[in-house]
């Protein structure tokens, strides 16, 4: 029966469209996405993307401190929509590209995200309770600005972020103002954010900030049950703080999971996590004894990878009689760590009950608390330290390979094993896994690697020395066995030999995801890169008045060149409507907390909307700037501007409904607006050469774009 | 304003005849109703629950005045007792120099000599130091070179005993705040004894140090800002006013002893606003009133503390009047303020000539010397030539000798003077080479050109030319020494001999990158000026150096001072103490000793004392947000307000900033947050206690509270007892070695004693 009153009806397909909407969609699309392959060489920074999108083409390992994996793995999408391999050395700001690669596909993605902001915008205006007409400024001025567009069509990751941004806010306000399912986009939209770049962090703050804010005002509504209270708010939390952050996690288990091979930043994470690439320390390590052994043949690599990581090392020389300081010394063997793979790496671990340097069988582990002794394999000579002040840090004792010269200076060689991520009390030394602290059982001193480099007579490497007083958790103090063997000669001649072969035998061994992740985050955030000023880099305060430009790219022989310069005229509405807004702001609230209400309050909680959503966003993507001590760009400030783009036509309809009574006063506003207008549409056609990097100008054209003197416009001499 | 904490709160007396007062005070048990007098009290009525802090409005407080003035009383003495002789107990221990009192001792000493020396911190401090140390017979003459140097027959005491006297009022300071904004006793106690008893606060406020004086005038300025608060129904009275007052003096104190007093001021601005705002939003008064209100706290807690603030600088200018080591770090025309100084009273040539010697000074404040030396730049940052820095000490190697384009040997007869466009070539006196610049990067400011020292004895090439211009000046102006402004253009690049303010890294020792700017904008950072010249040939002429202004030498030792305080970075092979291992008092700081045979003081919270703030911190989150959660939902907790919200803010100012400081931090940077931290305690604790009859009937919950109460105290008292070494000093051996005294206390493997 119903199949067939279904048949009956009338087939209609009703929609509407808004044509306004679709009009700068098509604009923005048109304005971000033509022309995507010219200029077809290395821009600027997709010289620093570049190289992650290579190896993720070829899934090796990499660290980027710089921002959470999901920014690169978007550029590498689209990478692979474009059949890019990989093969591109991305050396040089400039370089061509060879006709293998579809740079078109490479710029794709970010060129999209770009253009869908426009549209966005329209949209988020919208859900701010604002008009059509306030949604048209707004996205004109957005598609209109010509730092958005140049940001927007190479390889980078800004329109990205914006984007999920925008997505973020608009759809949680259509969420707020008619309750559906679009919470969850909110939800997935910020963990995008926050996983495209660390800058994110702060509009998803911002949201939960309002967010709470709608919370508390639901608390607070009396009409509604408590049961109701509570699903809705367990709801809000659900997906916007569990889906964000289980997000944020499922894009390192993507990253993590694609990239398994081993690459350039093996050497930044611990030997567990290199073992579990393929290839590299994998390579090496396959098929070695899990359990260290009496016999054991082992290199010993010092946990911490600070200044470089380096294996526990000796060779046949001496350590000076006398230091430059003055200072004696024993006078015996050297012990440094040594920064490279050698075979002077190679320790023997015996025991010291026993004159044998093999393996029994079955063989016997060693485990924590035992004593040993460690024999330098290529020189036979044990590990000693003794009351002897260290070369180079003289409140610590020195670590030496022992030789006898009959001075009354006995041999302190036993050091006990002590491992510091051990699960029982027995726990037998693992390859890899254990870290171990080496402990003197003289004078209860722990092996550590000092950090500092040795003068020349210890040929720069670095100082091993034995501590007494130390800080618990140094990860200087821990050594992990790397490679290892089961040693079978006890001829001195034939060890040499097995020293010198690789090893072999099979074992499998496996890190968990949870403990990789907690690693490379680790890592992410402290590795330090070397921070020095660019030569485009800015302050945060040259932001605002756009004191800076950046030069992302000038042809090899021309003129032709595309720089990060905002629409000059757009960025002085946006600071000016910043300014009016904080203005009546004031007003406004002094005013009504003495009882003079100038608007409505359904006017005055749109206005407050705006204001949390806007000037805080502006707030929130600007002032962290100020505390930071990183070399900063100019790019960092478009997230923050999109914000102002947002506020600058919505207040202007405020002042226009609210503010301007008379009616010729009105139509002057709407004249100047029309005015402010046109005249970003031609600054934004003047600058247009700089932006799309065509046509070529002559350099006295190019003077003639130099609107600040600090700008930095490259004319080539000819 | 009365202490009424012991009277029933009256707006839950209908409910529970309970009280809140332990102490054991029974007899005025009387039940009165609030009877509305007058006006004021009408509004106390309205707004007490919107406050920060419970006011039982004056009404019900007159009454109880007589009966609680006693035991309030006692209390206080005992709080004052017990914090006065911890304090002070083996204050002459150890009797050698201990950790910073080798910088505090020391400008005290400076201010008895009247000497000139830089620090970073304002001069209040070390002048009060000084003070005590002049009252108390010290001579300043002892040089407190490092840390461990005995003090022999040295008077010191005085100048630890002044400062363990500020610090022993922190305490009473802080019952008398919990006091005011909690109205209980019980409150107080429990603050002043986690104060009294921890031996972070005892060891840092038994020697020669700035913190205990902070710590002396952030306490005092919120006392004084409560106390304020307290009188808001008495606008305009003179209590009124002394409280007022009170607070502005005592910023301007906390100030002047250290910028983190820049803290609390933001602290009493805000409660400030937060006053202005509820005045504002009050209908019966005019905007009259509004604006006498505003003008009130405006010339008392900004004009007023500006004034002293800067009276204290204009002490320090005249006190410290001689030469010290100070000098380097300011202005040429400053130096010549100070006697002993080369400037002060100086004679030389007037005019430059060719031929001289001359230092050259930025004129950028806390500018250095033009400056090189025997070290190139390193491998990798631009040419491999010898570096030219900024440096602000005064040394050989700021020596440059001008000479003409092309010659070498000095002529015979009057040397010739360098006059505005006049080409020349710098060489340096040590090392012979000249002043180069070339197209390569700068090592910090990568816009600019890199600037060398180049060539071996004068004979260079056409980058080491520069020409003189003086500013303001046309063709043929001669340069005035000191008195002129002077630019050297670079000719080959047509760049400008640049300062940018940035410390070079090691291999540049930490001096002051110089470049050549392409950007010809006069600034300071590009304007030089002739300091020492030094030419046989001219006749010298006695220089009265135009003197500068007061103003201007307050803005120089600021800009200088927080030029320092940046500089303050952490060295590599520091130890470097991060804000999180604070609130958990992860590692102390040697104050005093390193070996088993030496006399150990060391600078760690008592342990007890810190968790229990630390759990405090969240419990209070947690019950503020219940409550509010409560009441947003319409339930009556029947409960006053918790009020700790001024403490909370007061700790977040005082800790949370420290996270974005670049400069080096210490674990002493945390004392002030855990004062705020221990009397946000003091409440939170009491009003827990006190909210067990939520869950208890009476007679359970009147034994629960005792209980609490008891053990708390029971906790600390023998906490105290067992970490007391930490500060009075220990000696033996180790704690992690057998036979120490102290073998089992060490909880955390971080903590080193």
């Amino acid at each position: 029966i119903c199949v067939s009153e279904m048949l009956q009806l009338p087939l209609v397909v009703t929609a509407q469209v808004d044509l306004l909407l679709v009009l700068v969609s098509l604009l923005a699309f048109w304005t971000r996405l033509s022309h995507l392959n010219y200029p077809n060489a290395v821009v600027f920074d997709e010289v620093y993307y570049g190289q992650f999108v290579s190896l993720y083409m070829k899934r090796v390992f990499f660290i980027d401190d710089s921002g959470p994996p999901l920014g690169h793995m978007i550029l590498a999408s689209g990478a692979y929509l474009g059949g890019f391999d990989g093969n591109f050395v991305w050396n040089r700001i400039g370089a061509e590209y060879p006709s293998t690669v579809n740079v078109w596909s490479l710029r794709l993605l970010p060129a999209l995200c770009g253009a869908l902001c426009v549209p966005l915008v329209y949209l988020l205006t919208l859900e701010l309770k604002f008009s059509h007409l306030s949604a048209l400024g707004a996205a004109v001025l957005l598609l209109l600005e010509n730092s958005l567009i140049v940001q927007s069509r190479f390889m980078l990751l800004e329109s990205v972020l914006i984007f999920f941004v925008l997505l973020a806010f608009f759809s949680y306000l259509r969420f707020h103002n008619a309750p559906s399912s679009w919470l969850i986009l909110s939800g997935v939209s910020c963990g995008a954010a926050v996983g495209v770049k660390y800058m994110g962090l702060f509009s998803y703050l911002l949201l939960l900030v309002v967010a709470s804010l709608h919370t508390w005002k639901l608390i607070g509504d009396k009409t509604i049950s408590h049961m109701n209270v509570c699903v809705q708010s367990v709801h809000r939390v659900l997906c916007l703080v569990v889906v964000p952050v289980l997000l944020y996690v499922f894009w390192f288990y993507v990253h993590l999971s694609f990239l398994n091979r081993s690459g350039p930043h093996d050497q930044l994470m611990s030997s567990a996590f290199q073992a579990s690439l393929q290839g590299g320390l994998s390579r090496i390590t396959r098929g070695q004894p899990l359990e260290v052994a009496y016999g054991s043949q082992v290199t010993l690599r010092s946990s911490v990878s600070q200044p470089i990581p380096c294996w526990l090392h000796s060779h046949k020389v001496n350590y000076p009689i006398r230091y430059d300081n003055g200072r004696g010394s024993s006078h015996q063997q050297q012990v440094t760590c040594y920064p490279f793979k050698d075979v002077n790496n190679w320790w023997i671990i015996k025991d010291p009950g026993r004159q044998q340097l093999v393996v029994d069988t079955p063989p016997r582990p060693v485990r924590h608390g035992d004593v040993i002794q460690l024999v330098h394999g290529m020189t036979s000579r044990f590990l000693n330290s003794h009351d002897v002040a260290a070369p180079m840090s003289p409140h610590t004792q020195e670590v030496s390979g022992y030789i006898d010269f009959n001075v009354s200076m006995p041999a302190q060689n036993l050091w006990r094993v002590d491992i510091s991520n051990r699960e029982a009390e027995s726990e037998v030394w693992k390859t890899i896994l254990s870290e171990v602290r080496l402990i003197h059982v003289n004078t209860s001193a722990v092996l550590k690697l000092s950090g500092v480099s040795l003068p020349d007579w210890g040929f720069r490497q670095l100082e091993v020395v034995a501590d007494k007083l130390f800080k618990a958790h140094s990860s200087s103090l821990e050594w992990t066995v790397e490679e290892h063997r089961y040693g079978t000669s006890q001829e001195q001649k034939e060890r040499e030999a097995e020293l010198h072969s690789p090893t072999h035998i099979d074992v499998d061994r496996k890190i968990s995801f949870w403990a990789k992740f907690v690693e490379l985050q680790w890592k992410m955030l402290t590795v330090k890169q070397e921070e020095s000023e660019h030569k485009y880099s800015s302050s945060p305060l040259e932001w605002i008045t756009m004191e800076t430009n950046i030069a992302y790219w000038l042809h090899s022989s021309t003129n032709a060149q595309i720089h990060l310069i905002g629409n000059p005229v757009s960025w002085g509405v946006a600071n000016l409507s910043l300014l009016a807004y904080q203005l009546l702001a004031v007003v406004y609230l002094l005013r009504r907390r003495r009882g003079l209400k100038d608007v409505p309050d359904g006017v005055w909680d749109q206005f407050v909307c705006l204001g949390c959503v806007c000037v805080g966003g502006w707030l929130v993507n600007f002032v962290p700037f100020l505390l930071m001590d990183k070399t900063l760009f100019l790019y960092h400030y478009l997230p923050a501007l999109c914000y102002l783009y947002l506020l600058s036509p919505a207040l202007l309809e405020h002042a226009h409904t609210h503010l301007l009574s008379s009616v010729t006063h009105q139509r002057a506003l709407c004249v100047g607006a029309l005015a402010v207008l046109l005249s970003i549409f031609l600054t934004y056609r003047t600058f247009c050469p700089l932006t799309y990097g065509s046509p070529e100008l002559s350099a006295h054209q190019l003077q003639g774009l130099k609107w600040r003197d600090t700008w930095d416009i490259l004319y080539r001499r000819r | 304003m009365a202490k009424a904490e012991c009277t029933p709160k009256w707006n839950t007396l209908a409910l529970r005849n309970r009280k809140t007062c332990p102490t054991p005070e029974k007899s005025f048990q009387t039940t009165f109703t609030p009877v509305s007098k007058d006006k004021n009290s009408q509004t106390a009525g309205h707004l007490a629950g919107g406050d920060t802090q419970s006011s039982n409005g004056p009404s019900g407080q007159f009454l109880a005045r007589e009966s609680i003035e006693s035991p309030s009383k006692v209390l206080l003495m005992l709080v004052a007792g017990l914090s006065f002789s911890t304090r002070l107990y083996m204050i002459t221990e150890p009797p050698h120099v201990c950790w910073d009192e080798t910088h505090f001792g020391k400008m005290g000493s400076y201010y008895i000599n009247r000497t000139f020396f830089f620090d970073v911190h304002p001069p209040l401090g070390k002048m009060l130091i000084g003070l005590a140390g002049y009252m108390s017979g010290y001579d300043g003459t002892f040089p407190f070179i490092k840390p461990g140097d005995k003090y022999e027959n040295q008077n010191y005491w005085g100048m630890r005993g002044f400062c363990a006297t500020l610090g022993s009022f922190l305490p009473i300071f802080a019952y008398l705040i919990v006091l005011e904004l909690s109205n209980s006793c019980t409150a107080a106690i429990i603050a002043a004894t986690l104060l009294i008893f921890d031996t972070g606060c005892i060891t840092i406020s038994q020697y020669i140090l700035l913190d205990p004086i902070l710590m002396f005038f952030i306490m005092a300025a919120v006392l004084s800002m409560v106390k304020f608060n307290q009188q808001r129904y008495r606008s305009f009275s003179a209590s009124w006013w002394l409280w007022l007052v009170l607070t502005g003096i005592n910023l301007a104190g906390a100030l002047g002893v250290k910028f983190v007093g820049l803290f609390v001021i933001i602290l009493v601005g805000l409660n400030t606003i937060w006053d202005l705002w509820r005045l504002l939003g009050d209908m019966s008064l005019s905007l009259v009133d509004i604006a006498k209100h505003f003008l009130a706290r405006a010339f008392a807690l900004i004009l007023l503390p500006v004034i002293l603030y800067v009276t204290i600088f204009a002490v320090h200018f005249v006190v410290l009047n001689k030469s010290g080591p100070g000098d380097g770090f300011f202005s040429s025309a400053f130096q010549s303020r100070l006697i002993g100084n080369n400037l002060h009273n100086a004679s030389m040539p007037e005019y430059l000539a060719f031929g001289s010697t001359v230092t050259i000074k930025n004129l950028r404040i806390a500018g250095g010397y033009l400056h090189s030396h025997w070290h190139l730049y390193p491998e990798g940052v631009g040419a491999r030539q010898q570096q030219v820095t900024a440096y602000l000490h005064k040394d050989y190697n700021n020596l440059w000798v001008v000479h003409r384009q092309q010659d070498n040997n000095s002529q015979s007869g009057n040397p010739d003077l360098v006059r505005h466009g006049d080409i020349v070539r710098l060489e340096h006196k040590e090392t012979t080479r000249n002043l180069h610049s070339h197209l390569h990067e700068a090592p910090l400011t990568k816009k600019h050109f890199q600037v060398t020292g180049y060539g071996i004895n004068g004979t260079g090439d056409a980058n080491d030319l520069w020409q003189v211009e003086v500013c303001g000046g046309r063709k043929g102006d001669p340069v005035k020494v000191l008195r002129s402004k002077v630019r050297f253009l670079h000719r080959a690049t047509g760049c400008v001999l640049y300062s940018s303010g940035k410390t070079l890294p090691k291999w540049g020792w930490e001096q002051i990158e110089v470049t050549c700017s392409p950007y010809l904008k006069e600034t300071p950072s590009s304007q030089w000026n002739i300091e020492d010249h030094i030419n046989p040939k001219l006749p010298n002429i006695s220089l009265s150096v135009l003197k500068p202004n007061f103003l201007e030498i307050l803005l120089e030792s600021h800009i200088v001072m927080f030029r320092g305080n940046s500089g303050l970075k952490p060295k590599d092979n520091e130890m470097n103490s991060k804000p999180w291992h604070w609130p958990i008092n992860y590692q102390g700081l040697r104050f005093s000793g390193v070996n088993a045979t030496e006399y150990r003081v060391y600078l760690l919270g008592n342990p007890v004392v810190w968790w229990i703030n630390l759990a405090s911190l969240g419990l209070y989150l947690t019950m503020v947000a219940v409550a509010s959660i409560a009441t947003q939902r319409g339930f009556s907790l029947g409960q006053q307000r918790i009020g700790g919200g001024l403490l909370m803010l007061g700790w977040l100012l005082h800790y949370a900033p420290f996270f974005t400081m670049g400069r080096i931090l210490y674990f002493h940077h945390y004392f002030p947050a855990m004062l705020f931290s221990s009397m946000l305690t003091g409440l939170t604790l009491d009003i827990l206690f006190r909210s067990a009859d939520l869950l208890l009937h009476p007679p359970y919950s009147y034994w629960f509270q005792r209980a609490g109460q008891l053990l708390l105290l029971f906790s600390i008292l023998y906490s105290f007892y067992l970490f007391h070494p930490l500060s009075y000093g220990m000696t033996g051996p180790l704690a992690h070695e057998p036979g120490s005294a102290m073998a089992d206390l060490k909880w955390m493997d971080s903590w080193e004693f």
